[in-house]
């Protein structure tokens, strides 16, 4: 290998470069990930599923259409990590329970097909807690993952596994889901770029559903570009995906270069004070500063009802995941226990299957929904939905962006919150509004603190405002120059 | 606010076989994080309307045109146990 930056280390677009430029192959690429893996999976468990064969055959059938010039776009070639709730045919997709081991979809997800389109190379499928609901990945039903820069902490999560493997160098870029936080709090964690798009501009036919109005899909990158480019080659509108928007899309890209002079943006006040690690209030101060340097106009806003989205999330977000997880009986897939009868079947099988987080959820969501409380609770919640939307929507005729920490902290320690679900459910405060709302919101990361734990900092913007949220994010990322890479102590597996 | 959940029921409900002891353990938790949620009762103002959608799309239609479906043996093969085609299953009702 060559001294210097090694090829796990490139970008998205620094290894197009050099692959277009004949310098190296897909299968290099491949090759330099999957190592990067082998030296690394001990301490992270990044992955459920490293899939050798088909990633190589892929990289091979890349090498071969660039060489009779088919180019298929940014991501051609590019080894890419699949957060393991997204349906790849024929190769094993738990969602990280117990009550699937062993499933093996009979079709691919949607963004499955696409990123094969694309000519991206699927390497393997990454560790999350347990039908995506958690901020660490240790709700995982298959043993937990670590932080590669202090891997006595967490990556975040729920896509933990997704950002430890960028993170790391194990794949040039991942796809995870956010339904509360769960791209961006881990990507700030791990110190890597992760987003989620407007609500219905990333089909969700083919990821296992954890809250229908919640869910997206969105890249985990190492640089801005790359995320505008990964997103670019997902998003857009999909006949499968009832949700899905069919209306005109953004332009990701075309604003990248522009900077932030003359623009408004917002702090949210509510997102600040109490409960925010010092250094990370510092830093996000910092760079506001720095954005007003660049010529923003910088304006302090209140959002009052983010005071209680959190409480809404807890209602909406469990409701809709007791129904949606109502398929996992036992019958026609995975785990089943014995039973005498098809509903004792059932429930020794859900039990048997599914862990602590996710019998909690199932459990609170069933009761806000059921007779004489659906109103009260379920009811209610949505109706501060509409409440946070108006308070966007007031926001946004003040401002072109709205900013604020991604993560209250950097990433805890193993273990810290696990037994305390409230102080666990306080990671998602930030990133929680933007779900609710069904608004684009980005995590960059600007900084460390003092013991070397990376602070991300969120850009919001209105529906279908991806090109003004990259604006922003990409002005962030030139003025946080942010190139510390963590230091993994490497032991072969 | 404390709220007294029958969780037996709940459990039930959600066809999940649970012990006395996780029973209590659950209600307790549910008690706590409850309390929390119930937050969402303190919204002032104008009611707003239920929002399910979070930007407000409505029916989304396909064509009546019959198409291929996923193919049957890929997905016999995820059976726990099937018989002649058939997904087979405990019977309805305890019959010991």
């Amino acid at each position: 290998m060559s001294t210097g930056p090694q090829l796990h280390d490139l970008t998205i677009v620094g290894a197009g470069e050099r692959l277009r430029s004949g310098d190296v192959t897909s299968v290099d690429l491949l090759e330099a990930a999957l190592d990067r893996a082998h030296r690394t999976e001990a301490q992270l468990h990044a992955f459920l599923t490293l899939d050798r064969e088909g990633a190589g055959a892929a990289s091979q059938a890349a090498d071969a259409d660039l060489a009779i010039g088919r180019d298929r776009g940014p991501l051609h070639g590019i080894p890419m990590a699949l957060k393991d709730n997204m349906c790849t045919r024929g190769l094993e997709t738990t969602a990280s329970s117990q009550i699937l081991a062993g499933y093996r979809p009979p079709y691919d997800a949607t963004v499955v097909t696409r990123l094969r389109d694309a000519g991206a190379v699927i390497i393997g499928k990454t560790n999350l807690d347990e039908f995506a609901m958690g901020s660490s990945t240790e709700n995982s039903g298959y043993g937990s993952s670590y932080n590669p820069w202090d891997i006595t902490r967490v990556p975040g999560g729920s896509s933990g596994g997704s950002a430890a493997a960028v993170a790391a160098g194990s794949a040039f870029g991942a796809l995870g889901s956010d339904t509360g936080g769960s791209i961006r709090q881990p990507a700030s964690l791990s110190g890597i770029v992760g987003l989620k798009p407007t609500y219905g501009t990333v089909s969700r036919y083919g990821l296992i559903a954890f809250a229908s109005s919640l869910d997206q899909i969105g890249p985990l990158s190492k640089s801005v570009t790359d995320a505008a480019l990964t997103l670019g080659a997902i998003w857009g509108h999909d006949p499968l995906d009832a949700t899905s928007y069919s209306g005109a899309y953004p332009d990701l890209t075309a604003d990248l270069d522009k900077g932030v002079s003359g623009m408004r943006i917002g702090v949210v006040s509510e997102l600040a004070g109490e409960g925010y690690e010092a250094a990370v209030e510092s830093a996000v101060q910092e760079m506001v500063g720095d954005l007003a340097g660049a010529g923003a106009e910088i304006v302090e806003v209140s959002l009052p009802t983010f005071e209680i989205a959190l409480s809404a999330y807890y209602l909406i977000a469990p409701a809709e995941a007791s129904a949606n997880l109502a398929r996992f009986d036992g019958i026609r897939y995975g785990h089943r226990a014995p039973g005498a009868s098809t509903e004792a079947m059932m429930a020794r099988t859900r039990a048997e299957g599914f862990g602590p987080e996710v019998t909690r959820r199932i459990l609170l969501g069933t009761y806000a929904l059921s007779a004489g409380y659906y109103d009260a609770f379920y009811g209610q919640a949505q109706r501060v939905r509409a409440a946070i939307q108006d308070d966007f929507a007031r926001a946004y005729r003040r401002v072109d962006a709205l900013v604020s920490p991604t993560s209250p902290t950097v990433a805890f320690k193993a273990g810290d919150r696990v037994d305390d679900p409230l102080a666990m459910y306080l990671s998602d405060i930030c990133t929680i509004p933007s779900n609710l709302s069904g608004h684009p919101a980005i995590s960059v990361p600007i900084g460390v603190d003092d013991q070397s734990l990376p602070i991300g900092f969120q850009v919001m913007a209105p529906a279908l405002g991806e090109q003004v949220m990259f604006r922003v994010a990409a002005e962030v990322e030139r003025l946080a120059a942010f190139t510390a890479r963590p230091v993994i102590a490497e032991v072969a597996s | 606010m404390p709220i007294d959940i029958d969780i037996a029921h709940v459990a039930r409900l959600a066809r999940l076989d649970l012990t006395e002891a996780e029973l209590g353990a659950y209600k307790t938790q549910l008690g706590v994080i409850l309390d929390h949620a119930a937050k969402v009762q303190s919204l002032e103002g104008e009611p707003h309307p239920e929002t399910a959608h979070p930007l407000g799309f409505v029916n989304a239609f396909r064509r009546d045109e019959t198409r291929p479906s996923l193919d049957r043996e890929e997905v016999m093969e995820q059976a726990p146990a099937r018989q002649d085609g058939y997904f087979v299953v405990p019977p309805p009702l305890d019959e010991r």
